[in-house]
């Protein structure tokens, strides 16, 4: 079974309870389909369990097949470092049919964000490697495709439907004493 | 079904159209570490999000000192769409005729569907397999365990000194 090699860290982005029960960990990519399917999923599961789950995202884009996946990523990060990263998280997954740069930066002006710091921080690669260490990670821990996610440190293998997913994360809830 | 080689065993030699008009054979490879994964169709969802895995991962094995083939019954025109349509970086060989020679070989051919079951091979420098893994059909196998069997190999600088050494003594 794969496991989380990359224990949930301070570079993460985490939405949900200090004290959470249960940690759900989601590789995922902006510009892939399924990620922008699972995401109303995501948070549906996240309304279920409030503040009994913790909730980290981790950057898997594969940028072979989608060419916008990185440029999306390196934007959330820069909504990150400014505070708004899960507001970020959601805005790129709701446009991302119209995905592009042009709407990314669209999308940082809505936030009251620089386009020009934007810019500047895409240039200059400013979060290329925590975007590839997230990206590698997610390699060792067996992550096959997006959105990959993990439960308390196991790879969950099921589909990305909220009841499938809650049925999960409560068997996780109810193991004895497994924590991350 | 027989099952799947093991390490241990020496690779099968093959030669497979790579392309329309060229062939390509493991023997041109030897001397270089090289992982074979063989998949059931070219276009299913799931053999696409594999190789997109791998071939978004490519670097990571050629640091490692090896190259990645990929393998399915699919004929060499079929395989050029595809590889154009997926950005893929690395040669996917069409074991298309005699239908799954390699595949069998391998004992990876599914017999009663006439596909390749997933199964990946790490060969070495000297064409011996050090490590395989057929998944269950429908799961992507990802890239963790090629890295880790990788990993566990001598490093490949290592393997430059020794090669200079043994220049020197011969």
């Amino acid at each position: 079974m794969s496991t989380l090699r990359v224990p949930v860290n301070a570079h993460d982005h985490i939405s949900g309870g200090r004290n959470a029960i249960v940690t759900l960990v989601e590789y995922g990519d902006y510009q892939c389909p399924h990620c922008a399917a699972a995401q109303p999923n995501v948070r549906r599961v996240q309304a279920q369990f409030g503040e009994r789950l913790a909730l980290v995202y981790r950057h898997f884009p594969l940028t072979e097949i989608h060419p916008y996946a990185l440029v999306a990523a390196e934007t959330a990060e820069f909504a990150g470092e400014n505070g708004v990263f899960w507001e970020m998280h959601e805005a790129i997954f709701r446009n991302q049919r119209m995905l592009s740069p042009t709407t990314l930066f669209a999308l940082a002006s809505t936030f009251g964000l620089s386009q020009l710091d934007l810019r500047d921080a895409i240039n200059r690669g400013r979060y290329r490697s925590k975007i590839n260490d997230d990206f590698m990670g997610g390699i060792r821990s067996g992550v096959n495709g997006t959105p990959t996610f993990f439960i308390n440190g196991e790879r969950y293998n099921g589909a990305y439907l909220a009841p499938e997913l809650i049925t999960a994360i409560n068997a996780a809830m109810n193991a004895p004493a497994h924590q991350t | 079904m027989a099952r799947y080689l093991q390490p241990g065993t020496k690779a099968p030699a093959f030669s497979l159209p790579v392309t329309p008009d060229q062939k390509l054979a493991l023997s041109e490879l030897a001397g270089r570490r090289v992982i074979l994964t063989f998949y059931p169709a070219d276009w299913s969802p799931v053999c696409g999000d594999q190789l997109a895995l791998y071939n978004q991962i490519l670097p990571e094995f050629r640091r490692r000192g090896a190259e990645l083939l990929g393998i399915s019954v699919d004929g060499a025109w079929c395989h050029q769409e595809f590889a154009k349509a997926r950005n893929l970086h690395f040669p996917i060989l069409a074991d298309f005729h005699p239908k799954g020679a390699v595949a069998t070989a391998y004992g990876c051919y599914m017999e009663d569907v006439g596909e390749a079951a997933r199964a990946l091979f790490l060969i070495d420098e000297q064409g011996m397999i050090v490590w395989s893994y057929q998944s269950p059909l429908a799961v992507n196998p990802g890239a963790d365990g090629i890295l880790d069997a990788l990993d566990k190999m001598p490093a490949v600088e290592s393997l430059d000194v020794d090669a200079k050494s043994a220049r020197k003594r011969a």
